[in-house]
């Protein structure tokens, strides 16, 4: 019998799952600090990779929020990532000075080249405060300044 | 004050809260001059001066946010253009509200929300789409960004909400909704999504019916345009008229706008939305007045008398006349032959305070007997014997509104959330503005742990053993010296003794433990929270009432707030949560064997004497027969004929097969209902009966609040209930009649003080009014016993601790306790007939982890719940909210049949049932068993058509 929306409280959840209990340590450890839920949220990505859909009523049990509250602010910010992580990351620049010198053009081009490849994600961030050298992007996490398609395919290769 | 429209309501909105204080602050708006409280927003004062300001973002139900940039003013002295709801007044400034930059800002801002709005204006489905009416007023004919652009406008409607849809569509994410959910009703619900031009409101990234919403409607109310929006509007098309009238459900008495099409018989509901002027509710709902009114024109609702010989044969259609005939003469030929107090009647609490009268006064001055009892006898009588005895008046103390002074609530035996939701959000916000409370109940319920609100202290008190519980928080209180003496000294009466009772040894948290199960240490810092107040305020339900020591608990209570001084001021007091819409108002109608109206003793002559002199009969001066003495001396013979009205006896009476066995044994049973239920299936006349949306009346709420019941159609049935009655009487030779129900009123106020300034004129001006109204409070009491007690002084009772004979053993171990689901009510007549059963299709019983996992249980698992009385099945549900020891289920669904396993234990004082205590044992169901269940469950009612 399937219990939906609030026809009766929840029964208690089975044993946390593993991903569960290390979801509710992380979130036990901040939640007595003040503003706990992005210290949160920043831990479980950097210890289990991604946010998942699961984790959200984990950290709201914690916190005592509602799930909703915890959705809301997971999906504010892209960095509290939703999948599980991709071998490479690439960020491009879009904001106005890096757009000036031809970022608009990397983006295409590099979104173009990568579309479909699942070890690769391409991603838009605004300003990196690398404005003198735009182009700007990060590859893996490494800035990269006068960046073409072309110095992100060969910095992806060589990572390979 | 508009009570009824020929069209359609529409209340103002001031686009801020109203702020307190002193109107100090002079300003000038569009060269209109007012003077305003410092901190009242632009926008406020300046609809208070008669201008309106455009706004989509603001209502003056919640804080202003500032996000719809529509509101944008110019202000002498002030650089650009603040937005008016998040800008205070302040002394000596003046604002222009309509220059042409404001107007030229305005219009772009409104061309750009309709560029990403849908333009069929004249397709969607909601007549007051505030987005519709401000694009006319502001100008913007044309779309200068155009409509092609990235929009929203194929984003798919989320209809799994049985009674409004989400059109993502319409939506301009002002979060008005979100912030009704958070600010008013308190679930958190919904949230933004997402930022910039994705961002998207949703209940938490799910869909609504899977989410955490609780359906109260709080959000489709606040909704600006049309993306959400009650599914009977979008089937219907907008209302043509407005009748403000009163929920039938629970004691919290929401004033509603019944908003509806077409007149007369052809009268249709479109939908109902709580409104702002109601006192109880300030415009707030759920799930059930909000949208489960359909039971009112269910395919089941009885629109005929109907008569049959005998209880085994078929029903048969008759004319009104001949029911009441038939009525009359069965009545009078039992009097006959077995004397005058052979029959009696039972009066509802779901009926108006003008038909409960009727009622009462047919059994008195018809059937010339007191056997009249009302359905309160198995939840609230308690309350009117132990408040009477301590503070001399059988209610609470306090208006709702009070909770918003008080500093530390003491709930005890009741779940507000779910029984008394409006009333629960109302403590919610209270809560996460600091207030604290402390909740003693066996179950982990809401107010415990939900998102914003987290209880200070739980106590889990083992159903049972309140008394011993009560004793131990006044024992602490007194023995530490935290009482307040001079209240006592001055207020109370009988204080020594009752001061060296409670600190007897044997009270104190220490010994009581191994009784209560709460500890001792938790217990002293509950007690010492609550005696620090300062304003610290109990509220109770039937975890208090019903049990065999429910009236001494009432008492305990009420020794609690006269120690520490909490009565008699906004903000703390006794206070009863009243279960049915009409409990209070029945039971103030002189619906019990032993009072009449405004709980006078039917022994004191001088009462008598006015009824006996108005109605032209002699009254007997002994009280008449409770409704557990009908049942006991129906099966003992003498007692053979009963008017049962609007309540379910057989469902939500303590052991069935007791109750069943004395309605056989009866010669005529008579059933007055919407529909044919478990006792009618003993009756041998039926009456069709009216619903809330026909009534003409009062109810009764918690708050002791008289609100109007208007009649939004005509009777289905051809009479008013109060009519029928009253035909009744005079059939039987005692001839009653009224011209309306406003008569009715007349003869109560005219025959009992304490509503002596009640009339539906006065009503109708007032909105509504607390009683006492008399001459000393014309408008009503909100707060009782200021200056003195009812009774003079506040009296203190010794309340020894006796503990109940239902104890568990070694073939039943567990203890049960019932209560109430959210979406359903009581035993279900009018929810399970609503798409409320979508979210409660079934009872369940609630079982801790490690009783479970002993019996071999799994959530979802048949098992058999047995007492040492009767025996039923139902599903189980695993959950750790429940302490060990303790099962607990709900009784909205006639196939659970809680009540074949509770037993005729009751109240000593009122024989109030202990329902909630039974010792039980439950085990997995044999295979037999569960398939019964089934097969009985795919034939009980589905959910509303």
């Amino acid at each position: 019998m399937r219990q939906r929306g609030f026809a009766a409280p929840a029964p208690p959840p089975p044993m946390d799952s593993q991903r569960a209990a290390a979801v509710r340590a992380i979130a036990e450890r901040h939640a007595g600090s003040r503003g706990p839920l992005l210290p949160i949220l920043h831990a479980v990505v950097e210890e289990l990779g991604h946010v998942a859909e699961e984790d959200v009523a984990t950290i709201a049990d914690v916190l005592n929020l509602s799930r909703a509250d915890v959705h809301g602010v997971v999906t504010f910010y892209h960095d509290f990532r939703r999948t599980p992580p991709v071998a490479h990351r690439v960020e491009l620049c879009r904001a106005e000075a890096c757009q000036a010198v031809g970022a608009q053009a990397v983006f295409d081009a590099v979104t173009q080249r990568y579309a479909g490849d699942e070890d690769v994600e391409i991603g838009q961030v605004f300003c990196f405060g690398n404005c003198a050298l735009g182009p700007s992007g990060t590859i893996d996490g490494r800035l990269r300044g006068r960046l073409t398609a072309e110095l992100v395919d060969a910095e992806l290769e060589a990572s390979r | 004050m508009t009570e009824q429209t020929a069209s359609i309501l529409i209340e103002p909105d001031y686009g801020t809260p109203r702020v307190e204080g002193e109107p100090t602050a002079h300003v000038t708006i569009d060269g209109l001059e007012i003077d305003v409280a410092p901190g009242t927003s632009v926008m406020r004062a300046a609809k208070e001066a008669g201008v309106d300001i455009p706004k989509l973002c603001a209502t003056d139900r919640l804080d202003a946010f500032g996000s719809c940039r529509m509101c944008l003013v110019e202000v002498d002295g002030v650089r650009g253009t603040p937005a008016s709801c998040t800008t205070p007044c302040t002394d000596g400034m003046v604002v222009h509200t309509d220059s042409d930059d404001v107007k030229a800002l305005r219009r772009n801002v409104m061309e750009m929300y309709l560029s990403d709005h849908p333009a069929d204006c004249a397709g969607c489905a909601r007549g007051d789409c505030e987005i519709q009416d401000l694009a006319h007023r502001v100008g913007a004919a044309e779309v200068r960004y155009g409509l092609d652009g990235a929009n929203h406008l194929h984003d798919a409607t989320d209809a799994t909400n049985p009674y409004f849809a989400y059109d993502p569509s319409a939506c301009i994410v002002c979060s008005r909704c979100v912030r009704a959910c958070n600010e008013i009703q308190g679930t958190f619900a919904l949230t933004v999504e997402g930022r910039g031009f994705d961002s998207r409101i949703t209940p938490g990234g799910t869909d609504f019916m899977s989410s955490e919403c609780v359906s109260c409607g709080a959000c489709v109310q606040a909704c600006p345009t049309s993306s959400l929006t009650e599914k009977s509007v979008i089937e219907l098309g907008m209302p043509s008229r407005t009748v403000i009238t009163t929920c039938a459900y629970c004691g919290v008495g929401c004033s509603f706008k019944a908003e509806v099409q077409g007149s007369g018989d052809a009268t249709r509901v479109v939908r109902m939305v709580p409104w702002k002027d109601g006192a109880a509710n300030e415009g707030h709902s759920c799930v059930k007045g909000r949208f489960a009114y359909g039971y009112a024109s269910h395919r089941d609702r009885q629109l005929h008398p109907m008569v049959r010989d005998t209880i085994d044969d078929p029903w048969q259609v008759v004319s009104w006349e001949e029911a009441i005939t038939r009525i009359a003469t069965g009545f009078r030929a039992i009097q006959d032959t077995y004397g005058v107090g052979s029959i009696g009647g039972i009066a509802s609490s779901r009926c108006t305070d003008e038909e409960v009268y009727v009622v009462q006064k047919m059994v008195r001055a018809a059937f010339n007997n007191n056997n009249i009892d009302t359905c309160a006898r198995v939840c609230h009588s308690p309350t009117g014997y132990g408040l009477n005895q301590t503070f001399g008046t059988s209610a609470g103390t306090q208006d709702f509104a009070s909770v918003d002074h008080t500093d530390v609530m003491l709930l005890i035996g009741a779940n507000p959330t779910d029984a008394h939701p409006v009333f629960a959000s109302r403590m919610k916000r209270r809560l996460r503005a600091g207030a604290r409370i402390i909740v003693a109940d066996p179950r982990r319920i809401d107010l415990v742990r939900s998102p914003h609100v987290e209880a200070s202290h739980h106590l889990p008190v083992r159903p049972g053993t309140n008394v011993a519980f009560i004793n131990a928080m006044a024992h602490t209180i007194v023995t530490e010296g935290l009482h307040d003496e001079a209240f006592l000294r001055d207020r109370c009466e009988d204080v020594e003794a009752y001061l060296s009772f409670i600190a007897r040894p044997e009270n104190s948290p220490e010994e009581t433990e191994a009784e209560t199960g709460v500890p001792a240490a938790d217990l002293r810092e509950a007690a010492r929270l609550y005696a620090a107040g300062p304003n610290s305020a109990i509220y109770y339900g039937l975890g208090v009432t019903e049990h065999s020591q429910g009236s001494t608990m009432v008492m305990g209570l009420a020794n609690l707030a006269m120690l520490t001084g909490n009565i008699g001021r906004e903000g703390v007091g006794v206070n009863p949560l009243r279960g049915q819409n009409n409990v209070q108002g029945s039971c103030d109608m002189g619906s019990f064997p032993h009072e009449f109206p405004g709980y006078r003793h039917v022994g004191i002559d001088e009462v008598r004497g006015i009824y006996e002199s108005l109605w032209g009969v002699t009254i007997p001066a002994q009280p008449g027969l409770r409704i557990p003495n009908m049942f006991d001396s129906a099966v003992a013979g003498s007692f053979r004929g009963l008017f049962v009205h609007g309540e379910d006896i057989v469902q939500s009476d303590p052991n069935t097969q007791h109750v069943e066995a004395a309605l056989r044994a009866m010669d005529l049973v008579v059933v007055h209902d919407l529909f044919l239920n478990e006792t009618s299936r003993f009756a041998t006349v039926f009456l069709p009966g009216t619903s809330f949306l026909e009534k003409d009346g009062t109810f009764i709420n918690a708050e002791r609040r008289i609100n109007r019941v208007r009649p939004i159609m005509p009777s289905k049935v051809g009479k008013d209930e109060w009519q029928v009655v009253c035909e009744i009487a005079t059939a039987m030779g005692y001839p009653m009649s009224y011209a309306n129900a406003a008569e009715i009123m007349d003869e109560i106020a005219a025959t009992t003080p304490t509503f002596a300034g009640v009339s539906f004129a006065r009503l109708d001006a007032e909105g509504s009014m607390q009683w006492p109204v008399n001459d000393a409070a014309p408008h009503g009491t909100p707060t009782m016993h200021v200056e003195h007690f009812v009774r003079g002084r506040g009296r203190l009772m010794p309340t020894v601790y006796v503990p109940t004979t239902e104890a568990t053993t070694r073939r039943f171990p567990l203890v049960l306790t019932t209560g109430r689901i959210l979406t359903q009510y009581n035993v279900g007549a009018q929810t399970r007939r609503t798409d409320n059963s979508r979210w409660h299709p079934a009872d369940v019983l609630e079982i801790h982890p490690s009783d479970a996992e002993l019996r071999g249980i799994h959530t979802g698992d048949i098992v058999e719940l047995s007492s040492r009385v009767g025996t039923t099945s139902l599903p189980a549900l695993v959950s750790d909210r429940m302490p060990p020891g303790v099962v607990y289920t709900t009784f909205h669904h006639p196939i659970t049949g809680a009540n074949v396993v509770t037993t005729e234990n009751s109240d000593w004082a009122t024989n109030c049932p202990e329902y909630k205590v039974t010792a039980v044992q439950v085990r997995v169901a044999n295979a037999e068993a569960a398939r019964a269940h089934q097969e009985a469950d795919a034939v009980t009612l589905g959910s509303g058509s």
